[in-house]
């Protein structure tokens, strides 16, 4: 974790934008752009384990990148089992490494 | 329930040409697309086109899909995005869903223009974080501009393989190794070449026998295959933190099951897919294909498919006339054919002649029995 991976320069890529809010993950403050997926806030901050499996704790990370393998999920704003590459930020949002299939929290 | 007269479903490049063509004919289009960009894969390929002018060669594909959307709106296609359909049932009954759960609507007709799935590989550690599809790195860096990883070996020689290769460099990260089983490489010349300038090694005739990593990969073990069988003692480890798989493509043909239309076995084109007559017409006469659910081709033949779609779906509709509407096809189809020339296309128009080879047994088949 720590290091920035999003793209700085680039030949082609024009609007490459910097970070306007921040997401909470793991109770740590995560630079983020809003509307982007919460997976790739998540991966340009250096985290790639998004959830451990039921029965054997493996972790597991963005496979398909558009929301069909499932392999992404946490528990965002309190709710598990939450695809985060189709997932958009919003500032402040609530995500947690989810194990197994994750608990429902109340966050008021 | 709400009625539409024809429904699209998948807003990539296929979809889109097929709503456009038929709203210019005056058909009322709704196009719907479970992403929440609309332009499915286009908008990922940053690089520019090849062909004619008529194929908009030397064009970026990001660039021709915010032509197509501007057409849609230019046109008022209504275009319905974040909603997946789960399901279409016989006389035209599609579901979806919506943030406030399932909905319904019946269409007159039907384009199914899904697109199709990536293939996966499987081998010790491939579910460890960093180990992802071709085009799950592809939507990292093109879309959301964030590196999936900095070091990174590609499975697969096919386009798909080399053209997301080179933009990982473009994007900033190393490519340590382009992986093929086969003895040779799988795409085209071009796509291999600027690689191997960037000094990207090429392991022909070689598969990734592990991911290794406690938590994440760190390193990947590559063999030698002999024939495609593993040859004992060619064992070898390089570093990196993301493999990529570049395996080739599955149409998804689901909705098209669902809504009765007939499959056949395409070996060229990716596994089953819906037959389909010459104008993009299933064993169901109200629903037609385009782009890769009719075969894994590219953004090209799938826009012809979509135009050559959208208008047989206009024909049917009593909105153009058979002599119009056959004149259109014979341009569309005069175009597909210079798509599906030389050494890589002849081989998709054979695939292609077959299908709709299946689709007339079928046909045959069905008024005999
Ligand atoms: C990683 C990758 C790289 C590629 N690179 C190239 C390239 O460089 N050049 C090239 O020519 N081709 C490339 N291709 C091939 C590409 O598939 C075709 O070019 C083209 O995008 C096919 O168009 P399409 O409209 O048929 O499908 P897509 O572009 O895949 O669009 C299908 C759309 O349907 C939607 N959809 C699917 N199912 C549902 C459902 N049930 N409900 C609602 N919506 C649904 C999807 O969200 C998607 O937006 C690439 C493919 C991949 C996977
Ligand atoms: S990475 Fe596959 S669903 Fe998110």
């Amino acid at each position: 974790m720590g290091e920035d991976r999003r793209v700085a320069e680039h030949p082609i890529l024009e609007d490459l934008r910097e970070p306007d809010t921040y997401i909470l993950y793991d109770g740590k403050r995560i630079p983020a752009i809003t509307g982007e997926p919460v997976a790739a806030a998540l991966l340009a901050a250096g985290v790639r384990i998004m959830r451990h499996t039921t029965k054997t704790g493996q972790p597991r990370g963005i496979f398909c990148g558009i929301g069909r393998c499932n392999d992404c999920k946490m528990i965002v704003d309190g709710v598990p089992g939450v695809r985060t590459c189709v997932t958009p930020v919003r500032e402040g949002m609530v995500v947690e490494t989810q194990e197994g299939l994750g608990e429902w929290r109340d966050l008021v | 329930m709400r009625k539409v007269q024809l429904l699209i479903v998948g807003a990539g490049p296929a979809g889109l040409s097929a709503g456009i063509e038929a709203a210019r004919a005056g058909v009322q289009v709704t196009i719907i697309d479970e992403n929440l960009r609309p332009g499915g894969q286009l908008f990922k390929q940053i690089h520019k086109f090849f062909g004619s002018r008529v194929h908009n060669a030397g064009v970026r594909g990001f660039r021709i899909g915010e032509k197509l959307l501007q057409d849609t709106k230019d046109l008022g296609v209504e275009v319905l995005l974040g909603y997946p359909v789960y399901g279409i049932f016989p006389g035209g009954e599609v579901v979806y869903g919506t943030a406030d759960g399932a909905h319904q609507m019946k269409a007159e007709k039907i384009i199914l223009a899904t697109g199709a799935n990536e293939n996966n590989l499987y081998f010790e550690g491939s579910t460890l974080p960093g180990v992802m599809t071709a085009g799950a790195a592809q939507t990292m860096i093109n879309l959301h501009h964030v590196l999936p990883g900095k070091r990174v070996i590609m499975v697969g020689s096919g386009n798909v393989g080399l053209i997301v290769s080179y933009q990982l460099l473009q994007a900033g990260a190393k490519v340590e190794a382009v992986v093929e089983a086969a003895p040779s490489i799988g795409g085209y010349g071009v796509h291999a070449g600027k690689l191997k300038r960037a000094g990207v090694p090429f392991y022909l005739s070689h598969t990734v026998r592990r991911a290794m990593g406690s938590t994440e990969v760190e390193a990947v073990e590559l063999v030698e295959l002999d024939h495609f069988k593993p040859v004992p003692g060619t064992e070898k480890i390089i570093e990196a933190d993301t493999v990529c798989m570049a395996v080739g493509l599955t149409p998804m043909t689901e909705l098209a099951s669902l809504c009765g239309c007939e499959l056949v076995e395409s070996r060229g084109l990716g596994g089953l897919v819906p037959a389909h007559d010459h104008n993009m017409c299933t064993t169901n006469p109200d629903v037609y294909i385009a782009g890769d659910i009719s075969g894994v081709e590219e953004a090209s033949t799938a826009m012809e498919e979509g135009r050559l779609a959208g208008t047989a779906a206009a024909e049917s509709l009593g909105y153009i006339s058979e002599a119009e509407a056959a004149e259109k096809k014979a341009e569309i189809h005069r175009r597909l054919d210079l798509l599906r020339s030389g050494q890589f296309g002849a081989k998709r128009a054979e695939a292609k002649a077959e299908i709709e080879k299946s689709f007339a047994q079928m046909q045959r088949g069905g008024e005999v029995g």
